[in-house]
């Protein structure tokens, strides 16, 4: 079995189970599904773009989780000057 | 001491919440305490069947939220021990015929009694579920190392924790060392970093669990068997005992895994 895996290079079912239930428990916990985490996403890039100049294909926005309390990640960098007057 | 209401609940079923409680009922009042078993799962009944008590009942737990008899009269002693009483639920009726105040109202009655309430929730997030937990002053969650089990756990969790229900603590029922070393199976490591609650026990994975169910003979009256010691120790750590959950269930984890024995 385990040399099985080494050439098959297929992951053990144990590892499949934690993170499909690591992202399964996230949205459950939050009662966001992964759809509304992109139309979330959308809608902050357009309030944040009427305020700054960001670039929206290198926004990420992701669900983390420590212990039992969830967070909401967003990584929005913004053009500087320099890279605006290109 | 004062009398502690402990309720075990797993929203999945199957996951073992009724042999979880006739063990631990067991374990407590093999170590002098009294213990009232009632069983929270009206309409599907087991608890009577997994404690051998079924051919003992009179009167049900709507008989006394209902006034047809006294509590006292529907406790039904388990003479293998000096003071295990079970309160059966109700077979032809349905989760509506208690309220949650109902269940608050009895076990402060029995409060005076005993030492230990112990009750079986059903499993779900409906009625039953809601009646079992009013009164808890703690709640053991059990799941097994599966995938809908743990998902299940956590819906619970989230809930009781809403609720402020709580200390809340996790028993791991139906552990299989052989698949988990072989990487088939979410480790006891890897339910309790999903789950993040403290954990009060684990369970192995046992042929003898079916075979004392049939018997009606919950394997905490045998101090041989592992799932039985298991079950005591869980019920040890409820009384404030403070045994390491890896060491002895793991030790006879590894025993069995050198002895060959299944």
């Amino acid at each position: 079995m385990g040399i099985l895996n080494l050439f098959t290079g297929r992951k053990k079912s144990a590892g499949n189970a934690k993170d499909r239930l690591k992202l399964v428990l996230i949205h459950d916990r939050t009662d966001l599904a992964p759809g509304e985490l992109e139309s979330l996403k959308d809608e902050l890039i357009e309030v944040i773009s009427r305020y700054v100049d960001i670039d929206p294909s290198s926004v990420t926005i992701k669900l983390a989780n420590e212990g039992r309390s969830q967070r909401l990640i967003a990584d929005i960098p913004m053009r500087t000057r320099n890279n605006r007057r290109r | 001491m004062t009398t502690k209401v402990v309720t075990v609940t797993s929203g999945k079923g199957g996951v073992g919440k009724t042999t979880a409680v006739a063990n631990i009922a067991v374990g407590l009042a093999q170590l002098g305490q009294r213990v009232v078993c009632i069983d929270g799962d009206i309409g599907l009944r087991n608890l009577d069947v997994l404690l051998g008590l079924e051919n003992r009942i009179v009167y049900d737990l709507v008989d006394v939220v209902e006034g047809r008899c006294r509590i006292r009269q529907a406790m039904i002693r388990d003479k293998r021990l000096p003071e295990l009483y079970l309160i059966p639920a109700a077979q032809t009726r349905d989760k509506s015929a208690v309220s949650p105040s109902d269940m608050v109202n009895l076990c402060n009655e029995l409060r005076s009694e005993c030492d230990w309430i112990i009750i079986d929730s059903p499993a779900g997030i409906e009625r039953g579920f809601r009646n079992s937990i009013a009164p808890a002053d703690q709640v053991l969650v059990m799941t097994n190392p599966e995938v809908s089990a743990v998902r299940d756990a956590d819906r619970v969790i989230g809930i009781l924790d809403a609720e402020e229900k709580g200390p809340v603590s996790l028993i791991i029922n139906r552990i299989n060392p052989v698949m988990i070393k072989r990487g088939d199976m979410l480790s006891v490591d890897d339910v309790l970093d999903l789950l993040a609650i403290p954990l009060i026990g684990i369970i192995p994975e046992d042929e003898s669990v079916i075979i004392a169910s049939n018997r009606g003979t919950p394997l905490a009256f045998d101090n041989r068997s592992k799932v039985g010691l298991a079950f005591i120790n869980i019920a040890k750590r409820l009384m404030g005992e403070e045994i390491p959950v890896s060491q002895m269930e793991n030790q006879g984890f590894l025993q069995k895994l050198f002895s060959g024995r299944k």
